[in-house]
């Protein structure tokens, strides 16, 4: 075997022990890596009251009341992975992106009653770029609610969008 | 200094090319050959780097669409993206660099790989600052500690620590073969970044453009964003490429001025034993 080909193999042998000790720590913290939990995950846990963790889903179409405590404004909306949802109670301002529809994660305490009281909400941004005037378009052709949910895959925005009527 | 490339530097022509198997790598480790080629795609690759970067910069600030819910401040994308991209690929060929170091010691590969560091390292900062003003009006934080933008600032610190070790011992082969290490240690971060909107819940966004599924994102802005990209790729072939060439210039000015010193001092010698 010559040098290179020595080097070569001990470096494939420091790579493949490197990657998979990595692996395996990265499994290991699993929990910890995750920046939030979904409300399905809540409920499979049956996480105890009185912990702060960040909670993180979709703000279910028609659950956002928007109340003033005094000078602060709190919101009422209810948070959602499609599986299972939780009330959340944040007094304070929300982010421009807040919206029905919207994916979220705030940061807080799980209450008794099993409602969530945020003291930091933040606003996920999807990975879909659409100019506005595809928006109004979908929107204005009934092929897409904002608040119901995720726009439909960018392929098919020409496809969807009306065409022009004929004669009225 | 530069044991490797001095070697083949001080001899006149080009050397004769070695037998075996390793030839046709070697073709490319004369550094004669590569100052050639170097010199002659360089003006190019400098030339076309910036027209590319600045249609698609151009394109995407001031013509590209704004966002429905992002408004204007989706245009820091178009030099927030290409600026991860290339922090994961500079990475990319600092790694491949550091292999060809380890494994045939090529003495080319030193010298880019010393280059490609703090290229790589400013798009990285670029990529963490761009973000970070992106964060703040749409997430509503400068930061957070997602898996995303964690693994990204441990790129940046192992882009920076690879500059500190390479220039960190008196005799550069060490330095060049610790930064290697270093640097080939630091891939497992590589798969991270990229998989980490897919392994664990983070609060940045995954992928817009896969391999394997449509991008979900409107022509009119994945067109200026390609082009950035583009051109911001070429601006990094061309600092690391005027780098490199420099460097090699530099450690044969270097081996010249050693032969000369040495001519010099058996002059001396010489006159010194003449003398009666």
């Amino acid at each position: 075997m010559t040098r290179k080909k020595r080097r070569l193999y001990i470096l494939l042998a420091c790579g493949l022990g490197l990657g998979s000790a990595t692996a395996l720590a990265l499994s290991a913290f699993d929990s910890s890596v995750t920046f939030f939990v979904s409300p399905a995950d809540l409920e499979a846990k049956h996480a105890e009251s009185g912990r702060t963790f960040r909670l993180g889903g979709l703000v279910e179409q028609g659950s956002v009341k928007r109340t003033e405590q005094g000078k602060t404004p709190e919101a009422q909306f209810r948070v959602t992975d499609g599986r299972a949802s939780v009330d959340v109670v944040f007094r304070g301002i929300l982010p421009d992106l807040f919206r029905e529809g919207q994916g979220i994660v705030a940061l807080g305490v799980l209450q008794k009653d099993g409602s969530f009281r945020a003291n930091e909400v933040l606003a996920k941004h999807d990975e879909t770029y659409m100019p506005r005037d595809v928006a109004d378009a979908l929107k204005k052709s009934g092929h897409w609610n904002p608040d119901a949910g995720p726009p439909p895959p960018a392929a098919t925005w020409n496809t969807l969008a009306p065409k022009p009527a004929k004669g009225g | 200094m530069l044991r490797g490339v001095d070697a083949s530097l001080n001899q006149p022509s080009s050397p004769p090319p070695p037998r075996g198997r390793g030839r046709n790598l070697h073709r490319f480790a004369n550094p004669g050959r590569f100052l050639r080629l170097a010199g002659a795609v360089q003006p190019y690759v400098s030339a076309l780097a910036l027209i590319v970067s600045v249609v698609g910069l151009g394109w995407g600030l001031f013509f590209a669409p704004a966002d429905w819910q992002q408004g204007d401040a989706v245009r820091i994308m178009y030099v927030h993206v290409p600026s991860a991209w290339l922090a994961s690929a500079g990475y990319v060929s600092l790694a491949a660099c550091s292999f060809a170091s380890i494994v045939w010691r090529h003495p080319l590969a030193d010298l880019a790989a010393v280059e490609i560091g703090p290229v790589g390292a400013a798009f990285t900062g670029l990529c963490l600052i761009t973000g970070s003003l992106w964060g703040k009006p749409m997430w509503g934080a400068w930061w957070v500690w997602d898996a995303r933008l964690t693994s990204v600032l441990v790129l940046f610190f192992l882009y920076l620590g690879h500059i500190a070790l390479v220039r960190a011992f008196d005799d550069p082969e060490r330095g060049y073969r610790a930064g290697a290490i270093l640097a080939l240690v630091g891939v497992v971060n590589l798969p991270i970044i990229k998989f980490s909107v897919d392994w664990w819940n983070t609060l940045h966004q995954p992928a817009t453009i896969t391999l394997t599924g449509a991008p979900t994102m409107a022509l009119s802005m994945l067109w200026p964003l390609l082009i950035s990209a583009i051109g911001f790729t070429l601006i990094f072939a061309a600092i690391v490429l005027a780098g490199t060439r420099a460097a090699v210039m530099e450690s044969r000015i270097r081996a010249k001025l050693r032969v000369k010193a040495d001519e010099n001092a058996q002059d001396k010698n010489r006159a010194e034993e003449d003398t009666p």
